[in-house]
């Protein structure tokens, strides 16, 4: 019954285009219920609705303790985090910011690994230290507004006419907070050891959904909000990006888990994107929207797969798997075509994005925009091995496990059927999604 | 005056009841009932006040009654009405004279009338020598227990001290300015300017309620006397008492010496950065939940003290937002520990499976008190923090300090929180959880919540004090 509350209350919701609804909620200090939905709030919004109902359907079969707990969790996150992309006000953003967090924290805490509750709790104070220094640039902020209010309008105005020097302080307060967030390098060290140890469908919470957080944040929140800051800076963050990008592909070579694998593949999609969004060019932020779309999608589908195989083969070390396209061929199928949208092959969705992402950073005004641009291919190639080292030897070779692998089942078929569909069609007519963008 | 006869009559009601009433049930009942008088009558006169829209003068000046302090009085004897209906089981179990522990509740309630409506350093003095000795006895009122004795002394010779210094500040500002009356003290009045007599005295001022309020690096007695007097009385000291001393302190500051604030702040800064310190720091290396909320009544102190700091009209509204705030929640907090067998960490195991309601609500007050959104200690932090910055950019620096602390008290915060849901264990109960204590628990979560998220609420009645 929870599950289908949950589906009715999801497409209920049009995301619809500059949607805006406000009300007064605390006149007393400015700040109001204020919920809007430009290009890359209802993307991200469409992207939130598409993936919760995906976890649950795959979820479906596989008992979980404590059900009704875990899905009241799943509902809570899910409203904390489409707030998230819907408020207008920036007080309001830091609300859902925080609520987004406690029941990711528990759900990471209440079901998981071993080791869970030690590596939550890192993650817990890494991201709450984030948050309160993003909390002291809205207090610091909010002072300086002339009329004390939170909204967006204000909140630009302000931001825009601070001094050159006052928006480099504000930058780094605010971006350090989104940086831990999406994580970036050197910011990302909760991330990998919060994505093993926590259980999948939280897993995929925290990786489509979670990090498309601090990257939205930093589109609507940070480039508009100080430009100067940002120009001066954007220089340093591609730095990072891109040092994201071939430390995280470099490390994924090396894991021999398949979780760590996503883990550190995502980081670096979440460096190329950042890449993207800094070159602060059209192309490159149309490209940025996209992609975001398309990780989530592409890498729900990957933890999906991940948590197909643990559920059969009873481990996830890549040494132990083998001979899955001969076992559960739809599986193994599902996988490449999953695999080659997320290094980005034509004819997916992934290559879109990240032609585009190349396209707008080509186009950028930054000195170094050409540097960039390889060591970022250098990047892409990189992923390319891994993820088709780790297909190859989970998909083929020789099986290496006496266990009687089961076939895939009808829920989690489906969820695979969609995500598939999601990614062939976006991958042929992109134009479906980008006619949103503009 | 109303209140304040109230208050005072219905103490000395209360330590006559005892020679009637033997029946200990009987006495908390009365005392209710005479609460929810004082309650009313307090009502009354904010009504009163808040028709007339001025202010109300006594005795030449010495006790104001303006909507700030009415509200204020009214709010802490609603308060002090929910700690009872919490604790009464708790505090009739503490020994025989239930009724002389509520007598001298009504006579802390009769001092907090004093503290939020002083205009005169005499009335000032007067209130804090109340509310202290009483204070005294309550630590040691659980006689057979020697950690209760020895809290009681600790506080008494302790806090005869700093009365030293509290008499020694105000015969100095006396001495400069040749008044006790705080709106003629005119400190400042020639271009901020202040001789050194009256530095000195408010130097010693700030000492004497820096201790009172237990900032660093006068809080030396905190812990101990936290930890010794028995906990209901513990719940009371931590809360009521202590943000009424800081409304006391925060009233002196902005009315008396508010235009030399150049002067003092700089110490104040220094003392709030230190109580964050050590209050944050050492709360992290305890093991007993209840030393631990000794630790973090220190270091909530110290997000008091940026009310002080402020100086400015948020000062009276952040202070409102987060005594409540911090007073439901530690009240709350308190309330749950007092049912259970250990006050360890390990006590709390596993008490989300026994009992998951109580977990829950314990859950809620620990956010409030890490200042998590959408709980009151959200909004509470927020104001102070925003009505420093408010005219000056001088402090961000203690702004930035007090966030990483918060991050630090987060640690054993959530240590709580750990123990309740994640570790396995079977919390052994010392009380049962009775249907009206899971009431009162309940609707003290229900308040820190709705206070979190339409804080209007408070503020609308205190706008017009200002």
């Amino acid at each position: 019954m929870v599950l289908s509350l949950c589906l009715i209350m999801q497409f209920c919701e049009h995301p619809g285009q500059e949607l805006q609804h406000s009300i007064s909620w605390i006149p007393a200090i400015g700040a109001s219920l204020s919920l809007s939905a430009g290009a890359g709030a209802a993307i991200l919004v469409l992207l939130t609705a598409v993936v919760f109902p995906l976890i649950f359907i795959a979820q479906w079969q596989r008992p979980i303790e404590n059900q009704s707990r875990f899905y009241g969790l799943m509902l809570l996150s899910q409203a904390g985090l489409m707030g998230v992309f819907l408020a207008h006000d920036l007080l309001l953003f830091y609300f859902f910011w925080e609520l987004a967090l406690i029941p990711v924290y528990f759900l990471c805490s209440l079901w998981g690994g071993e080791k869970r509750i030690r590596v939550t709790f890192k993650f817990f104070i890494y991201t709450f230290l984030g948050s309160l220094i993003m909390l002291s640039a809205i207090i610091w902020l909010y002072v300086q507004t002339p009329t004390r209010s939170f909204d967006y309008a204000t909140i630009l105005q302000t931001g825009q006419s601070l001094s050159f020097g006052t928006q480099q302080v504000f930058f780094w307060l605010l971006f350090i907070a989104f940086a831990i967030k999406m994580p970036l390098f050197p910011f990302h060290t909760w991330q990998p050891d919060t994505y093993e140890q926590s259980a999948t469908p939280v897993t995929i919470v925290l990786s489509a959904v979670m990090v498309k957080m601090g990257l939205f944040a930093a589109y609507k929140w940070l480039l508009p909000v100080l430009p100067e800051g940002t120009a001066y800076w954007s220089q340093t963050v591609m730095v990072l990006s891109v040092t994201g990008i071939i430390y995280a592909s470099l490390l994924a070579m090396v894991q021999s888990d398949l979780k760590r694998i996503v883990a550190y593949s995502s980081i670096a999609h979440v460096g190329l994107m950042s890449l993207g969004l800094f070159a602060d060019t059209p192309v490159a932020t149309n490209g940025f929207i996209f992609q975001m779309f398309n990780h989530g999608i592409n890498i729900t589908g990957m933890w999906l797969i991940v948590s197909m195989i643990e559920d059969r083969y009873k481990t996830r070390d890549l040494k132990a798997l083998g001979g899955m396209s001969g076992a559960a061929p739809a599986i193994a199928i599902s996988l490449v075509i999953i695999a080659f949208a997320s290094i980005g092959l034509p004819l997916t969705n992934g290559f879109i994005g990240e032609f585009m992402l190349f396209l707008g950073v080509f186009q950028s005004a930054n000195p170094n925009h050409i540097a960039f641009m390889v060591i970022a291919g250098l990047g892409i190639i990189l992923g390319a091995i891994y993820t088709l080292n780790m297909v190859q030897k989970v998909a083929y070779g020789t099986p290496k496990t006496t266990l009687q692998i089961e076939k895939i089942r009808p829920g989690e078929l489906f969820c695979l059927v969609i995500i598939i569909i999601i990614i062939i069609v976006l991958g042929v007519y992109p134009k479906l999604l980008l006619g949103l963008i503009g | 005056m109303k209140p304040l006869i109230a208050s005072t009559l219905s103490g000395i009601l209360m330590m006559f009841l005892a020679l009637w009433v033997r029946d200990k049930s009987r006495v908390s009942t009365l005392a209710l009932g005479l609460l929810v008088i004082v309650l009313g009558i307090d009502i009354w006169s904010l009504r009163e006040v808040l028709s007339q829209n001025s202010a109300l003068h006594f005795f030449s000046g010495m006790l104001i009654y303006d909507s700030f302090s009415l509200w204020f009085f009214t709010l802490m004897t609603g308060a002090t009405l929910l700690y009872v209906l919490l604790c009464r089981k708790h505090i009739e179990r503490v020994g025989q004279h239930v009724a002389e522990y509520y007598a001298l509740i009504f006579f802390i309630l009769s001092a907090i009338n004093l503290l939020a409506g002083y205009g005169n350093l005499l009335i000032l003095f007067l209130g804090i020598e109340i509310i202290s000795i009483p204070q005294y006895v309550l630590a040691g009122s659980d006689k057979r227990n020697l950690k209760s004795s020895e809290a009681s002394l600790k506080y008494f010779l302790m806090g005869a001290f700093s009365t030293g210094f509290l008499l020694m500040g105000i015969a100095l500002l006396y001495g400069a300015t040749g008044t006790f009356d705080i709106a003629s003290l005119n400190l400042g009045s020639n271009g901020g300017d202040i001789n050194i007599l009256a530095l000195t005295g408010i130097i010693l001022l700030i000492v004497a309620l820096g201790f009172k309020v237990s900032a660093a690096p006068m809080h030396f007695w905190t812990p101990d006397v936290y930890d010794g007097a028995p906990t209901p009385f513990t719940a009371l000291m931590a809360t009521i008492i202590k943000v009424a001393l800081f409304v006391a302190f925060i009233r002196l500051f902005m009315n008396g010496f508010g235009l030399v604030n150049e002067h003092w702040k700089i110490v104040i800064a220094v003392v709030t950065a230190l109580t964050l310190l050590i209050g944050n720091i050492t709360a992290v290396f305890q093991q007993s939940v209840k030393r631990m909320l000794a630790y973090s009544s220190i270091s909530q102190a110290g997000f008091m003290l940026f009310a002080v700091l402020a100086n400015n009209a948020f000062s009276l509204k952040s202070i409102i937002i987060y005594s409540v705030a911090y007073t439901l929640a530690t009240i709350g907090m308190f309330t749950i520990l007092m049912k259970l067998k250990d006050y360890t960490y390990d006590g709390f195991n596993g008490l989300a499976k026994k009992d998951p309601m109580l977990a829950l609500f314990g859950a809620i007050f620990i956010f409030s008190l890490a200042g998590i959104p959408l709980t009151a200690g959200f909004f509470a932090k927020w104001y102070v923090l925003t009505s420093v910055l408010e005219h000056d950019n001088n402090l961000l620096w203690l702004v930035l300090f007090a966030l990483v602390m918060a991050v630090v008290s987060v640690f054993y915060y959530f240590k709580v929180i750990i123990a309740m849901y994640f570790k396995p264990g079977d919390t052994a109960m010392a009380h049962p959880v009775s249907a009206a204590d899971r009431f009162y628990i309940g609707l003290t979560a229900a308040l820190v919540i709705l206070i979190g998220a339409m804080p209007n609420l408070l503020l609308y009645l205190i706008a017009p004090a200002q």
